[in-house]
């Protein structure tokens, strides 16, 4: 295991911890008003200081630790679960399949993923699952291209053509054969697709259609935080630098178990 | 080539017509409609009745929007509810804004992110190597508003380099609008500039493995004439379509960028039509999108099957 691949896990596994403990080690309420106590800078007793309506900010960004981590998993199981099947069957198939597949794909790619989200978020009240559905939904077409490209690469390889000969099943080369060498690009991808979710269901927040206030989601925090950035900094960078170590966690894991699992990067031979 | 080229631009007008029936289903889904929407919230419901039958709204879903297709196909885009302007004009002025901010913004990425994720491969493991991947793992995992925020904090608030937000025209001096774009393009940069990088190292760094390049070092040839003759053009493949994508990420950018840094380009009047229910506006922006975005793709597959000997498209290969 490399040293990288520790420290995404050590990160992302503290913060999910914390995330989880939440509710029992928050030292302070994170939904009560105390407008004695409006913006105090950081101090022994509210280590990250306090909002315009004197709420802990710890307290807050701890409590949404939860919610970026809920959205940014769910969102990607999502596009996984529908984006891996359709880039395999277009990158495999070719021809006419690939053009159905890839044409659909394009329908739903040919607008950027947060305009998709604000579209279809702009018809419904806004609420914090909605967003994750739509997160997911969103992010199907990057995946199953990816995997599309993998797969063209690998299609005319020995392997597959042994394979073939072999006369295993599509369902069986698709899974068996073509996946498990398809994984080191599209673990880089969902590792960065989890942090992307966590992102683009920030910024939805931030926009105003994900989730509402009083939530302590950090998008939200930091949007209502925007008003008040030169007197109060801590209340906007709190949720932003929480964000930063979640999604870099997030990310190293990605990029060491890219390296753990793909044998030829691991050996390491020679000069590279 | 020829062919595929002509079915590909085909595809785009199909995708497009598929985008907007998407575009004006779920927009017709909002709850309130233009007509209530003009009048305001307490107008008599007889009036809104006269002026829902005047625009239209009471005909069948398909002939509503067959009438804004050919209305858009024409060039009216309609009447802008709010803003009580044409569309056309309006959306004309914020693309160019936007094009200027996503352009400038993609050519630095572009260079700069390629650049980087070769330097980092042929360091691989070294200190120059972490070194690039900590910048560029701070640039993805900061969000671009958050990204927003500390440029205005740091370049506006501190250093007074920067105005916080805001356009100028070019009329007004080189620098002064100059000066309004610098902050926006350099969210945008660092927000962006990873996906390209770290893709540029991992298939750079796999190439530089293959027997190829072993085959091209056992020859004898120098390190800087593998890396530029036998390994970038492959290693490049996976990055073009990044950029693809990362042109489409960029007019998504530009819209929680422009709506911290109000600057007045498609983005911030996509949000400001959302948040004021101007259905026609939205309407005509996202399709506008979606147009630029759906060249910018084909472009990418074109250079793709271009470069990459082993593709090649308008044949079926078995």
């Amino acid at each position: 295991m490399s040293l990288q691949l520790k420290i995404g896990l050590l990160l992302t596994l503290t913060i999910v911890l914390l995330g989880l403990l939440a509710p029992w080690i928050a030292p302070h309420p994170w939904d009560t008003i105390a407008i004695k106590s409006r913006f105090l800078p950081p101090n022994s007793t509210y280590w990250l200081g306090t909002d315009e309506f004197g709420r802990d900010v710890l307290s807050r960004v701890l409590m949404g630790t939860g919610l970026s981590i809920a959205m940014g998993v769910s969102a990607t199981l999502v596009s996984l679960a529908i984006g891996i099947p359709i880039g395999l069957a277009a990158g495999y198939f070719q021809g006419r399949t690939d053009e159905v597949l890839m044409r659909f794909a394009d329908v739903l790619m040919a607008v950027p993923p947060i305009m998709l989200g604000l579209l279809v978020l702009a018809v419904t009240p806004p609420s914090l699952w909605k967003t994750a559905l739509t997160v997911g939904f969103v992010y199907i077409p990057p995946i199953a291209r990816v995997t599309r490209s993998v797969t063209l690469s690998l299609a005319h390889e020995d392997f597959i053509q042994a394979a073939k000969a072999r006369a295993e099943t599509n369902t069986y080369i698709l899974f068996r054969e073509l996946l498990p060498n398809a994984w080191p690009p599209l673990i880089v991808e969902a590792s960065l697709r989890v942090t992307y979710a966590i992102l683009l269901g920030s910024a939805l927040s931030f926009l105003g259609l994900g989730a509402q206030p009083p939530s302590s989601d950090w998008g939200l925090m930091i949007s209502e935080a925007r008003s008040f950035i030169d007197r109060a900094p801590w209340i906007a960078l709190a949720p932003g630098l929480a964000m930063c170590a979640l999604v870099i966690g997030v990310n190293l894991i990605g990029d060491g178990a890219r390296e753990y699992l793909d044998p030829r990067l691991k050996a390491g031979v020679g000069k590279a | 080539m020829g062919s595929y080229i002509f079915r590909r631009l085909l595809a785009v007008l199909g995708v497009l017509l598929a985008v907007s029936v998407l575009v004006f289903s779920i927009s017709s889904l909002l709850p309130a409609n233009v007509a209530y929407l003009i009048l305001g919230p307490f107008a008599p419901p007889e009036q809104v009745r006269v002026l829902e039958l005047r625009l239209g709204l009471t005909d069948p879903i398909w002939q509503q929007y067959w009438r804004w297709v050919s209305g858009f196909l024409s060039g009216d885009l309609g009447q802008s509810m709010l803003m009580n302007r044409p569309i056309a004009p309006l959306l004309a002025e914020a693309i160019g804004h936007s094009l200027i901010l996503t352009l400038s913004s993609f050519v630095l990425i572009a260079t700069i992110g390629v650049t980087l994720g070769i330097v980092a491969a042929l360091h691989h493991g070294k200190p120059l190597d972490h070194g690039v991947s900590i910048i560029t793992y701070l640039g993805v995992a900061v969000p671009e508003f958050f990204w927003a925020i500390v440029v205005i904090m740091v370049f506006a608030g501190w250093l007074g380099w920067l105005p916080s937000s805001g356009y100028e025209p070019l009329a007004s001096g080189f620098w002064v609008w100059a000066q309004h774009l610098i902050a926006p393009t350099l969210t945008l940069v660092f927000a962006h500039l990873a996906h390209v990088s770290r893709l540029t190292r991992s298939s750079m760094i796999e190439i530089m493995q293959s027997p190829y390049i072993v085959a091209a070092r056992a020859k004898g040839l120098p390190e800087r004439i593998i890396v530029r003759h036998h390994a970038l053009r492959n290693a490049l493949l996976p990055t073009i379509t990044v950029l693809a994508l990362d042109f489409g990420r960029l007019m998504g950018g530009i819209v929680v960028v422009e709506t911290v840094f109000g600057y007045p380009g498609l983005g911030r009047l996509i949000v400001f039509s959302i948040q004021n229910r101007d259905l026609p506006t939205l309407q005509a922006a996202i399709l506008v999108v979606a147009a630029i975005y759906a060249l910018a793709n084909l472009t990418a597959d074109l250079l793709y099957a271009r470069l990459n000997p082993k593709i090649r498209y308008g044949r079926n290969v078995s």
